[in-house]
């Protein structure tokens, strides 16, 4: 694997695939099942699963990027309490980031920035991919990883606030007029702004990813 | 005392760590498919919370949170740690974690292999850490509450996968759609339990 990258094109068919492939079939949430904890509680709207996806790809890019730099320097042993301790001085930069110039968001996603840390997908990727690769296909990894949650979340985000609040990006995209308050026939769905909307919304995304991609079904 | 017994139970059932926050849902999604299993991660996940809950509560009033170093000279009185609350709570959960397996490996070799296998697991669980971070935001008063609200998000956890597990163990012999089965029914299974958990929303204790 170490051998010959360095004469490999920087965006080869190779490296591609490492961005392509966790956004559909080896995607993080709804294939390997990692990173739930963190992605279903901040997606009552769109704007702050958005801040959360951006997040997250930053930390796991340059987690991957730094474990890569650092992978025959770690002792083995150690492993996982290094790793820690990289991913949360990243996190700590992100919420002072966040503290400073997305007040608001980071009050909105409250502990949900510090779970970053234990979201399993950072570790995962550190695990599986960047402890045995060189930082450039480390760093596309970690894109690619970080991409594939993003979309889970912004697509359960945009829909939770599409249909609980009437809204998205805070912006009314359902009229006033509509609502039965108004003399109109419309009125939000409630259940959309609660938790457990949030687990049905990821269940019937499974559900049609799976019936589109045939290989990901499981048997029993 | 009603104090810290309204605690419990709001932790329990109201502030359920599962159904609520979403906390701990990969270890939740992936070892609940039988009873027994859950069950040891269930109890183990108890125990963890009961113990680092606390601990970072001292840490938290008497190292980090703004003015809590008071205590060691005046001089520090405007001091304010509380940046470095997330690698010190995850520092403090990792050692407590191994700590917690060498002392029941040693004293109880019975607990250590019904519970062993899931110690480690149970140090990168999102729930460890979201009690401590919980605990921060929510100010508990002193260490009797703080530790309450370890040992009862603990018990909450506990109930939400032994839960799941007893439902995924009979829906075995149900004829699930085929790109449903596995883990899309477990989600949607867990939203369900979720909305039936929501009756304890407005119970106001």
């Amino acid at each position: 694997m170490s051998v010959k990258i360095e004469s490999e094109p920087l965006f080869s068919a190779k490296n591609l695939k490492l961005i392509t492939d966790p956004i559909n079939k080896n995607n993080p949430i709804t294939v390997l099942v990692l990173g739930i904890c963190s992605a279903l509680a901040v997606t009552v709207k769109l704007e702050p699963s958005v801040v959360m996806a951006i997040s997250v790809i930053a930390v796991v890019t340059l987690a991957n990027v730094i474990t890569s730099l650092l992978r025959n320097t770690i002792p083995s042993r150690i492993r996982i309490i290094v790793q820690l301790v990289i991913i949360a001085s990243l996190v700590i930069l992100v919420d002072e980031i966040l503290k400073a110039f997305a007040y608001d968001v980071s009050k909105q996603l409250s502990v949900f920035v510090g779970l970053i840390i234990t979201n399993c997908i950072i570790m995962g990727r550190l695990e599986a991919f960047a402890l045995g690769n060189k930082p450039w296909p480390s760093a596309l990894d970690g894109l690619g990883n970080g991409i594939g949650y993003g979309v889970i979340l912004v697509i359960v985000g945009f829909f939770r606030e599409l249909l609980g609040s009437g809204t998205l990006w805070d912006y009314r995209v359902i009229p006033e007029s509509f609502y039965i308050s108004n003399g109109g026939f419309y009125e939000n769905n409630g259940l959309f702004i609660l938790p457990p909307m949030a687990l049905i919304i990821v269940g019937i995304i499974i559900w049609i990813q799976r019936s589109r991609t045939r290989e990901l079904i499981e048997n029993e | 005392m009603e104090n810290l017994l309204s605690i419990f139970v709001k932790s329990i059932f109201v502030d359920n760590m599962i159904f609520a926050y979403f906390l701990g849902m990969c270890s939740y999604l992936a070892v609940s498919k039988t009873v027994k299993t859950s069950t040891g991660l269930g109890l183990a996940v108890i125990f963890v919370l009961g113990i680092t809950v606390p601990v970072n509560y001292i840490i938290n009033n008497y190292l980090l949170a703004p003015g809590a170093l008071a205590w060691l000279s005046p001089s520090l009185a405007d001091m304010d740690l509380s940046f470095l609350s997330f690698i010190m709570f995850i520092a403090v959960i990792a050692s407590m974690v191994q700590l917690v397996e060498m002392i029941i490996e040693k004293f109880s070799p019975a607990l250590y292999s019904s519970l062993g296998i899931f110690l480690p697991l149970i140090a990168v669980n999102c729930a460890i850490l979201g009690g401590s971070l919980f605990m921060q935001e929510r100010e508990y008063v002193n260490i009797a509450e703080a530790t309450v609200f370890g040992l009862g998000s603990g018990v909450g956890w506990f109930l939400a996968i032994v839960g799941i597990a007893a439902i995924r163990e009979k829906l075995k012999y149900s004829n699930v759609p085929a790109p449903l089965r596995g883990l899309g029914i477990t989600f949607i299974i867990t939203g369900l339990m979720g909305i039936a958990f929501m009756t304890f929303m407005g119970i106001k204790l």
